[in-house]
């Protein structure tokens, strides 16, 4: 064994240079995520810091001095209120974190500054999930955990560390057992509905997904990104292609240029005329930051904490910041607004003035021709579909009277010129009119039987109102290119047509490899992400816990606690060693042949003590008493080199009689 | 007061042990443990990371501060574990001059079938001074060196020890207090050299041999430089004794009596005793015969180490209470 080295106080002991890399090493692991989303500056700072502090390790150098550490600090400090234009906020909190860790690790110098380093990396862990918690990034912090607890075992070793597996092994050894508690803690802690104070506005900055206005191109971006809108897990039959219309914010107030939506009454029920058998199924929206929740249409239900607005769009009651899941009931085949109010009527054929001359003087035509609501709809659809329109997602550009342009002269564009398009014709024919956008469609998995939507699959389409048949969907762009509907975006356009990464699937075995990670990726969201007050209820509820209040919770906790901790500490605390003591099992053996004799050692009594006592009572054996225990002390606290004297030990008692 | 409270509650929670002979098993009964002020900057951090996954709805946040807790929880068995059940045993130091460092070596022996590092001794439950640490393999054992100035001649005791780990997290500190029956003497602090020796006395029927002769093995002392090589015992040497020179005689050269009433009237008791162990070294170091005369006592005539080590212990001891503690 080594021998012991005098040190200072093990918690203000200098940090030996092995214990700075494990440390600078977790801290660039830990911060690497964020170095997309971080300015380069900083990232180059962390490094240049965590190179500079093992450089003066190795070379046994002082550490830089305070100022020059607080001029760094005011620097970065200043430098991020420049880049961030605040230092609150998300982002500007995970900049500040990764630039204060880095200084803080210039001045580490003892191992309780060193255990605050690994204290600042775990936190900067739960940072990364404030962006993505995916399964590989779960597996990745996973390994920096493990390695950030196994450089703070290392700040631990007041001598010699021995061979850092040892660490790592240790480090692997408790977190293992400690996965138990956390699985027990992570269902069974009272879960509340956050948030618990205000987010900052930037934390869901970057998420795409459609908005509460339409200009041109606005769609066009959501096309290029094959993110996860929503999932939805059918109860039977998927319906057709053709029928899934995901419905999302309706569009009622044009400004020649821009379609926006109209502040709507909200309603806690709905009103529906159900002409068919309602659809079921469970739709997962991932967070977009808005209020809306999608449904086919027409939605029969209203899911939990959730209101709908006139135009049937479900609303939620906070904005949806994180996965949402719900239980849905649509019906395909229904009849809306029949009675709706002429008021509200006549704000749905309003036009901005002199926007779009032609497209007026067409529609008027029309109207003075047809008539009939019906008829000039179907007379406008057969225009465009003999028009030769053609549907791009690179469509010219257009200018201020963009629909007559589109209309009368490029007659190229996708579904947002179509509907957009065709709701001013219908206005100013004077039939009411809206533009609905969602998503079209979806692709199924059927590993997880269930359909997936991605932003690609977003739509826009629009809505007329008919007497005694109230308002009808109307799909313009399936006039033009009725692909569109049945397969897909990828379906409606040429081959060679710039699209996202997953949207074209050429090579069978990846399309496969891709649905079945995603399928294991949904089976995360649900299970995992998705768990909260609702599923843990749910699962309480199962198990027959029908009362899950924070009472029960908590007397659970404290059962499944206190039988883990058990369970451990007999694993941990168990004597697996005693018989593994031959020393001082042949030394109980001489003690049991003396106390046959008549003399049995005290328990108070120390080896050369007894062995002085037995040869003052015994003097005739005093000298093999002697030798056993010279031998039995020089093995127990001698040096380790003698220790080959075990045998000559057991031979001895083996002779001993008195 | 609110000392006095604290340390009766210390007294009262951490009760004084009797002190114990022979070799201490560490027992689960006499190991506490704390959470360190590191534990508490570490369940800060956690009720923040719990803040921020509730406040962002980050499942993932649970479950990292949920193993995190766990892991600081399950620490604390680990640390009781690197401290229960280690037995300890205290060897007798070597006797040392009042002034000078007494080192015990306390023993250290795992029974245990994993590896203990990193546990530490002190005396009192100071945390600014600096301790000395040791690991013990699985099976093994070792020496753990406690330092302790002495300051007064007489018995000094180990006293209260205690032995404590931070280890594998840092985040508790567990430890557990022992007294072992172990006492070091403590020789009075010799007068400083300069004091003549008294003068001496011709034994009775003394021949004239003079010196330091070759005939008889006397003894051994302390290599000196310039010590004749062959007189160096090598066998000592290597067993690892240090360097001993092999002293013989004659006939005794001279003999002293060191008596107490040669010394002025007037001087100190403690002074005196201090003069009186600079004469031993001296007369040892002459190799002269010497014997020591105190109120009281009387130790024969005679020369060479063992004779050395019985008059600084009579010094030690003199006018002291039999089981007085110098500590």
């Amino acid at each position: 064994m080594r021998t012991p080295v005098q040190a200072a106080d093990s918690s203000a002991a200098a940090i030996s240079l092995r214990s700075t890399a494990w440390l600078a090493l977790t801290l660039v692991l830990v911060a690497a995520p964020h170095a997309g989303r971080l300015p380069l500056w900083l990232s180059a700072i962390t490094c240049v810091m965590c190179g500079w502090r093992l450089y003066l390790a190795h070379r046994r150098q002082p550490l830089p001095a305070r100022w020059l550490l607080v001029f760094i600090v005011a620097a970065g400090l200043a430098a991020i209120a420049l880049e961030y234009r605040t230092l609150f906020g998300r982002d500007a909190g995970v900049a500040l974190l990764v630039l204060m860790i880095s200084l803080k690790l210039m001045e580490t110098r003892s191992q309780r500054d060193g255990m605050i380093v690994a204290f600042i990396s775990y936190f900067l862990v739960i940072t990364n999930f404030f962006y993505t918690q995916s399964i590989p990034t779960a597996l990745y912090l996973l390994a920096c955990v493990w390695l950030i607890t196994a450089a703070m075992i290392g700040l631990q070793y007041a001598l010699e560390p021995p061979h850092y597996r040892v660490q790592l092994r240790s480090s692997a050894v408790m977190l293992v057992q400690s996965a138990p508690l956390m699985l027990v803690f992570f269902v069974l802690f009272p879960r509340v509905q956050g948030p618990l104070w205000g987010m900052p506005s930037d934390a869901f900055a970057g998420v795409t997904g459609l908005s509460e206005s339409m200009s041109p191109g606005s769609l066009n971006k959501l096309v290029f990104s094959d993110d996860v809108a929503l999932r939805a897990a059918f109860a039977g039959k998927v319906p057709l292609p053709n029928k899934l219309y995901w419905r999302g914010p309706v569009l009622t107030e044009f400004d020649g240029r821009n379609w926006t939506t109209a502040p709507r009454a909200v309603r806690n029920a709905i009103e529906l005329d159900r002409r068919s058998d309602a659809v079921r199924y469970t739709v997962t929206v991932e967070p977009h930051n808005r209020r809306w929740l999608f449904a086919l249409d027409m939605p029969g239900v209203l899911p939990p904490r959730a209101v709908i607005t006139a135009d049937h769009l479900l609303l939620s009651r906070t904005p949806v910041t994180s996965r949402v899941r719900y239980d849905m009931e649509s019906h395909l085949d229904y009849q809306v607004g029949v009675d709706d109010s002429p008021a509200s009527l006549r704000r749905m054929v309003h036009l901005p003035e002199a926007f779009n001359p032609q497209t007026t003087a067409l529609g008027q035509r029309l109207r003075a021709q047809l008539g009939n609501n019906e008829a000039i709809m179907n007379s406008a659809l057969d225009y465009l579909r003999e028009q030769k329109f053609v549907y791009t997602l690179e469509p010219p550009l257009l200018g201020l009277h963009a629909v007559d342009e589109f209309m009368f002269r490029t007659r190229s564009g996708f579904c947002e010129h179509f509907s957009s398009a065709f709701v001013v014709l219908m206005r100013a024919a004077g039939v009411p009119a809206r533009v609905v956008t969602g998503y079209l469609g979806g692709e199924y998995n059927a590993l997880g039987n269930y359909l997936i939507v991605r932003q690609y699959d977003a739509h826009a389409w629009a809505e007329v109102w008919l007497e005694n048949r109230g308002w009808v969907r109307v799909d313009p762009t399936n006039a033009v290119s009725p692909a569109r509907a049945e397969g897909g975006i990828t379906a409606a356009l040429p081959q060679g047509a710039n699209l996202p990464r997953g949207a074209r699937t050429s090579n069978k075995l990846l399309h496969q490899l891709a649905m079945t990670w995603d399928s294991v990726a949904n089976a995360w969201n649900q299970t995992i992400l998705g768990y909260n007050l609702e599923t843990q209820r749910a699962l309480l509820y199962r198990t027959g816990l029908d009362e899950s209040t924070w009472r029960t919770l908590a007397i659970l906790l404290i059962l499944a606690t206190t039988v883990i901790t058990l369970l451990l500490a007999f694993l941990v605390l168990r004597n697996p060693a005693s018989k593994h003591d031959p020393v001082l099992t042949a030394y109980r053996r001489f003690c049991a042949k003396t106390a046959r004799a008549g003399l049995p050692r005290s328990d108070s009594e120390g080896p050369l003590d007894y062995a002085a006592r037995l040869a003052r009572a015994r003097p005739q054996i005093a000298i093999t008493v002697h030798t056993i225990t010279q031998c039995y002390v020089t093995l127990r606290y001698g040096k380790a080199e003698h220790h080959g004297n075990l045998k000559q030990l057991q031979q001895y008692v083996a002779q001993f009689s008195i | 007061m609110l000392a006095t409270l604290k340390a009766q509650l210390t007294g009262w929670m951490f009760s004084p042990r009797a002190v114990e002979s022979g070799e201490i098993e560490l027992l689960r009964s006499r190991v506490y443990i704390l959470p360190t002020r590191q534990g508490m900057i570490f369940a800060i951090v956690l009720l923040m990371t719990l803040l921020g996954a509730i406040n962002y709805s980050l499942s993932l946040g649970f479950v990292l501060t949920f193993l995190l807790a766990a892991m600081a929880f399950n620490g604390m068995l680990y640390t009781f574990r690197n401290l229960v059940r280690l037995r300890v045993h205290v060897a007798r130091p070597q006797p040392v001059f009042a002034g000078e460092t007494v080192q015990f070596a306390v023993h250290l022996f795992n029974p245990a079938s994993y590896h203990r590092y990193a546990i530490g001794i002190s005396r009192e439950k100071n945390l600014h001074e600096s301790f000395n640490y040791a690991d013990v393999a699985a099976g093994a054992s070792t020496v753990l060196p406690l330092d302790v100035p002495s300051e007064r001649r007489g018995w000094m005791s180990a006293g209260r020890i205690t032995l404590f780990t931070r280890f594998p997290l840092g985040l508790y500190q567990a430890w557990s207090y022992l007294q072992p029956d172990v006492r070091c003497i403590v020789y009075p602090r010799p007068a400083a050299a300069g004091l003549p020796l008294p003068p001496a006395e011709a034994a009775a029927g003394s021949g004239s041999s003079l010196g330091q002769g070759h005939e008889d093995f006397a003894g051994l002392r302390a290599y000196h430089a310039g010590d004749p090589p062959r007189h160096i015992a090598w066998k000592a040497a290597a067993r690892g004794q240090g360097l001993l020179t092999k002293q013989f005689s004659g006939q005794a050269a001279q003999e002293v009596w060191l008596t107490w009433e040669k010394l002025p009237q007037r001087m100190p008791v403690e002074e005196k005793i201090s003069c009186l162990a600079r004469w031993v070294l001296d007369a040892h170091t002459q190799n002269l015969a010497y014997g020591l005369r105190l109120p009281g006592s009387e130790i024969a005539m005679a020369r060479a180490d063992a004779q050395r080590d019985r008059c600084l212990e009579a010094l030690a001891l003199f006018n002291l209470p039999s089981s007085g503690d110098a500590g």
